[in-house]
């Protein structure tokens, strides 16, 4: 198997979905002349010519809302917008409009719509390019929101999410880019929604993550494991549809659990998990679940941001909290 | 470095030269685009008393115009069933067509419901009637039937727009779809004078232009936005003028002149089907009614206005045009409306008759297949409420 970036695998994955079936297009600022700002479709325009790789106006909504009508027409449309943080500007389009078209129709009209965008900080970007918004989408029903956190599922979990017949917001790791690498199977490799992925078997506490906060989780338990603390750690990788029975398996076979996301405390998805443990678990619980988060504050300025976002030792601190606990 | 300023003579912009303070550093320069620029009289076939313009010809023949009027009849005639209908509890929030029948019935006929798609908005029943919407399912959708939200495959038709404007880049990325795929159909997307003050028109319209899509932005100025007047929404002398600020054209039609709208649509299908991408089209009417049945214009309404607009009755204009060619009369009318009655009223019963919907109305189509939390909720629903 290769091995690649995380963005050489979606990139990869574009060409092979736009290769694969001539209705699919790629729409959004920068993605065709200069192969995006990321560079995540990088050829794709040469390739496969400009009615199919567009480089769109610098507008988000009409970015979602024009693949809107582009699915209705019979095309399907994968559109990026260029960070999460500007989805903004285009959720009125994404949650009262995409998610709701095929509800709304009673099935006439499916919304096979990938809407790609990178989040999360670490990286030094400006302001509003960082923000972890995938909690605001999750009360937009209609919607599949998915996070890879690797190469590997970032080729299995796109190839479905362009080929789903309903609308997915596909969220990629910024940090993640070009820092994680990892095999990628050649030729056909989908994985399922709703399917969480075990990242690591440990005895202990279960950390459970998705997107970047994967590789701090797993970090995590790597130290925890040196002070003889036994990690699993579990990558959700889609929220919606959210795999509720292997977090409660997780969990229930070490009775302790943190929760780590990029995005603030309150009303954050790590809310959404914690209430799903208890429903599904509760009695298996050897001590409070914690969650480890950013504060509930704008997302900063550069200089700030590692103190915003969670960090391994934030995690490594709850993680020994919770397993020292008596419950 | 050059700052620019505004002196206090209006129109006019100052360019100071801080590197020239000491001499007469003030440059004037005019403006190239003047806001009295954007001022065209509207298109008019047909005058008030439905006499034809000299040197005008119709592009429709009697028999389409009859249709038409028939149309147009039927929209008045269903205003007043629909108010009886929501005043006696049977019947959801409904928006009144009155005043922009002729407006609406002319853009639908320039349209081939076969290859053509509407994007609606919420105020054009006739129009989606003669694209082949079954009557039953738009009042089923007033009966909050979630039926009533399923199009018909082959009717060419969008959903319902609420959000107002949020229709726009759809119609635009349906147009642009179709034009992608060598399909020669062409987008009609409705919207009113007080959504052009969204964003969405203006990204919408945008793309289009980028694009070149096979779109027509159809602008119903009907002067109010509930009550909030035209003037309230923009300062720009014409709502089609903003058209050139896109890069395509623009026309200011009377939208109370079936056969100008009539016209004037067809020219930009024409283009459109031709490759010429978008057109803009102002279609300049009035609300004669309420905004809808739980509006009270009474703490608004300019009753001068209104009372002029009563004058150009867009119906009167084209019963008296066909009675002059000895295709109209009292006894047409009549029959016409009784037609009209019984339909609407085998309508109704037939919408009657479907069954309510269940609570699993909740969950399908949510998406194509439920997830297992959806699943879940699904089975709860089902026993316990």
């Amino acid at each position: 198997m290769p091995t690649m970036t995380m963005i050489e695998a979606i990139r990869h994955t574009l060409r092979g979905e736009l290769d694969r079936d001539e209705r699919v297009m790629v729409l959004g600022q920068d993605v065709g002349r200069l192969g995006g700002v990321f560079r995540a479709t990088d050829g794709l325009q040469s390739e496969f010519g400009a009615d199919r790789v567009v480089d769109m106006p610098l507008a988000e909504a009409v970015i979602v809302g024009s693949a809107i009508g582009l699915a209705v027409s019979g095309m399907v449309p994968v559109a990026e917008v260029q960070f999460l943080g500007f989805t903004h500007q285009a959720f009125h389009q994404i949650g009262a409009q995409l998610a709701r078209y095929r509800f709304r129709s009673k099935g006439r009209f499916p919304m096979p719509v990938t809407i790609r965008a990178p989040f999360g900080g670490g990286v030094r970007t400006p302001e509003l390019h960082s923000e972890a918004l995938e909690a605001q989408f999750v009360q937009s029903p209609g919607l599949k929101i998915v996070l890879p956190s690797n190469p590997a599922d970032a080729k299995g979990l796109l190839t479905t999410a362009v080929r789903d017949p309903d609308p997915v917001l596909f969220l990629e790791p910024l940090r993640g880019y070009r820092l994680v690498r990892g095999e990628v199977p050649q030729g056909e490799h989908s994985v399922a929604f709703g399917e969480a992925r075990m990242a690591r078997e440990g005895t202990d506490v279960t950390l459970v993550a998705w997107s970047a906060a994967v590789q701090v989780a797993e970090k995590a338990a790597e130290k925890l494991d040196a002070d003889g603390v036994s990690a699993s750690v579990l990558d959700l990788r889609t929220l919606v549809p959210l795999d509720a029975e292997a977090l409660c398996r997780a969990v229930a076979a070490t009775g302790r659990c943190v929760v780590v996301h990029e995005a603030p405390l309150s009303g954050g998805f790590g809310a959404e998990v914690v209430a799903t443990i208890q429903e599904g678990c509760f009695y298996s619980l050897e001590s409070p679940v914690a969650r480890v988060t950013a504060p509930d504050a704008p997302y900063p300025i550069g200089a700030l941001e590692e103190h915003y976002i969670p960090g391994v030792e934030q995690v490594v601190t709850a993680a020994r909290r919770t397993v020292e606990a008596i419950a | 470095m050059r700052k620019y300023t505004r002196t206090h003579e209006v129109g006019k912009v100052a360019v100071s030269q801080p590197a020239l303070t000491s001499g007469s550093g003030i440059v004037v320069i005019e403006p190239q685009f003047r806001p009295e620029h954007g001022h065209a009289d509207a298109v008019t076939l047909l005058d008030p008393h439905g006499r034809l313009a000299p040197d005008a010809a119709s592009v429709m023949d009697d028999a389409e115009v009859g249709a038409a009027l028939r149309l147009m009849l039927f929209g008045r005639v269903f205003d007043r069933k629909a108010f009886s209908l929501q005043r006696q509890g049977r019947f959801g929030t409904y928006s009144p067509i009155e005043g922009q029948e002729a407006s609406v019935v002319g853009a639908a006929f320039a349209l081939d419901p076969g290859r053509d798609w509407i994007v609606p908005q919420y105020r054009e029943l006739p129009a989606l009637l003669r694209h082949g919407l079954p009557l039953t399912r738009y009042l089923l959708y007033h009966f909050g039937h979630p039926l009533g939200g399923h199009i018909p495959e082959g009717v060419n038709v969008l959903p319902t727009q609420i959000s107002l404007a949020a229709q726009l880049p759809h119609a635009v990325g349906l147009a642009w779809g179709l034009h992608q795929q060598g399909r020669d159909g062409v987008v009609c997307a409705f919207v009113g004078d007080g959504a052009t003050s969204e964003g969405d028109f203006h990204e919408a319209c945008n793309l289009a232009g980028v694009v070149n899509a096979p779109v027509i932005f159809f602008v119903q100025n009907n002067g109010w936005a509930i009550s909030t007047p035209r003037e309230r929404q923009s300062a720009a002398s014409s709502l089609a003028v903003r058209a050139v600020g896109y890069g395509f054209p623009g026309a200011v039609v009377d939208g109370n002149d079936l056969l100008a709208v009539h016209a004037v649509v067809s020219g930009a299908v024409d283009r459109a089907r031709a490759g010429g991408g978008p057109t803009l089209v102002e279609s300049v009417t009035y609300r004669i009614g309420p905004h809808n049945t739980s509006d009270d214009p009474s703490r608004y309404a300019d009753t001068e206005a209104l009372e002029d607009w009563r004058n150009r009755d867009p119906i009167v204009r084209v019963q008296r045009y066909l009675e002059a060619r000895g295709k109209w009369d009292e006894a047409a009318a009549e029959r016409v409306r009784a037609e009209i009655d019984a339909e609407i009223n085998a309508a109704l019963e037939e919408a009657w008759q479907v069954s309510p919907a269940g609570n699993e109305a909740l969950f399908d189509h949510v998406f194509l297949a439920d997830t297992p939390r959806l699943a879940d909720q699904r089975r709860t629903w089902a026993k316990e409420h």
